[in-house]
């Protein structure tokens, strides 16, 4: 035991570059929708532990840009994330909240290393991404993760409405 | 009944209601309960109806109502005004937490002969003794004390404006009030004059009565904790009322003193 301990001690000072920070790659489509008044939908990105526990906020996108902090007036539309987290959390969180993004697909890339994943315990996770639009629908599209795990995951979620195509990579 | 007694027949469900003969309802309902920002506006409409939430009997009377914030002050409400069928007021939520909207009502009744004549007298126990004139004979005099209340939040659920009073029916939170979901159990307990109330009949009514065939109400007991529990079957809001009657008056010169306790509840789709 104490032979494996020095050993990886060993390991994390001489030899950092020798072990690759596990990743956590997101894709999410926000569809195109052909609706008379279109407004881009404000979107929450988390993972939760099994008893729906906040374990990190991985992204917040809403309208940043209205003067007087106006936008945050509809943070709590996305319901379940303003429940679980954002109600407690004051905004904007520096590198987890920003600008909401228009129709496509956006890609978003996450390592142990830094930011959110920093320090997260391994273990069993729900990825949640919930969207809401103002004078539109609402959709929360929920993805199952083991992490870091000890293979390759590739995990695929689909929306109905508010949320497209979610593809889930993870590298241990 | 001439009509002027039905004037103050009127007058007195207004005053004394929810009393569980009546088919009336009394109820706050909130154009929303959970906020995100401090300076947030809400408005409120205030009436008495037979459905749930429509304004087609009486407007509540706005006289006793009492808004709390998170830190105990009072905030003033604005644009208060009284129509033929509803009350409004709006408030700006100007901090992080829970606000208590209260219309509180503390009234006394009497019944008495003067000159052959039977007499009817309300107003509040400090009116009482000049209400009533010296030669009136046969008086019985009541009690009323009941609340009609409504919650919000601004951020975070806080629990400083359920500290009771120890007046009368008062509800303090096991499951936060602004923290309501469809398909889960929320629990509150009931306090008469600050100990637990066991027994109390609470009975729950959705709205959007309008829209469907069956009222659909949930009759749940306090338990000897003054405790009850109730299992959202739907979102939506929610009319909570239950009542009391008891000889704990305030005041020698009555004998019932009449308890009741409104609150209109927000419950959230998951």
């Amino acid at each position: 035991m104490r032979a494996i301990a020095t050993a990886a001690l060993f390991a994390m000072l001489v030899l950092p570059a020798a072990l690759p920070a596990a990743e956590l790659e997101i894709s999410v489509e926000i569809p195109r929708l052909n609706v008379s008044e279109y407004h881009r939908p404000y979107v929450a990105m988390w993972l939760e532990r099994p008893d729906h526990s906040v374990a990190a906020n991985l992204a917040v996108w809403y309208d940043v840009e209205m003067k007087a902090g106006e936008g945050s007036k509809w943070l709590k539309d996305m319901r379940q994330w303003w429940r679980r987290s954002g109600r407690s959390t004051p905004m904007p969180v520096d590198g987890v909240s920003g600008a909401t993004r228009p129709a496509g697909q956006h890609q978003l890339r996450f390592n142990d290393a830094k930011g959110p994943l920093k320090g997260l315990p391994p273990g069993r996770y729900e990825l949640v991404i919930e969207a809401a639009r103002e004078v539109g629908g609402r959709e929360v599209v929920s993805v199952p993760i083991t992490w870091p795990g000890s293979s390759p995951q590739q995990l695929k979620a689909k929306g109905t409405s508010e949320l497209g195509q979610v593809r889930v990579s993870i590298t241990p | 009944m001439n009509l002027k007694l039905i004037g103050i027949a009127t007058a007195l469900t207004l005053c004394l209601a929810p009393s569980a003969a009546s088919a009336h309802k009394t109820w706050l309902h909130p154009s929303a309960t959970v906020f995100s920002d401090t300076g947030a506006w809400m408005t409120v409409d205030a009436a008495v109806s037979n459905d749930l939430f429509y304004f087609n009997h009486v407007p509540l009377r706005l006289d006793g109502l009492q808004v709390t914030s998170p830190d105990g002050s009072r905030v003033a409400p604005q644009n208060s005004a009284t129509g033929k069928y509803r009350s409004v007021f709006d408030l700006e939520l100007n901090q992080q937490g829970t606000y208590k909207l209260a219309v509180v009502n503390h009234g006394m009744f009497a019944q008495y002969q003067l000159d052959g004549e039977n007499k009817r007298w309300r107003g509040t126990p400090a009116e009482f003794k000049t209400g009533i004139p010296a030669a009136a004979t046969d008086v019985e005099v009541s009690e009323s004390l009941g609340s009609v209340e409504t919650f919000a939040t601004v951020g975070s659920p806080t629990t400083s404006v359920f500290k009771p009073s120890g007046k009368g029916i008062e509800m303090v939170p096991v499951t936060h009030p602004n923290d309501l979901y469809a398909e889960e159990t929320a629990t509150f307990q009931l306090l008469l004059d600050g100990k637990p109330a066991a027994g109390l009949e609470v009975e729950i009514i959705p709205g959007a009565s309008r829209y469907r065939d069956q009222p659909e109400e949930i009759k749940v007991v306090t338990g000897a904790d003054g405790n009850f529990q109730v299992k959202w079957p739907h979102a939506g809001m929610y009319w909570l009322e239950t009542t009391s009657t008891d000889e704990l008056t305030s005041l020698p010169e009555a004998s019932k003193r009449r308890l009741s306790y409104v609150a209109t509840l927000e419950v959230l789709p998951q």
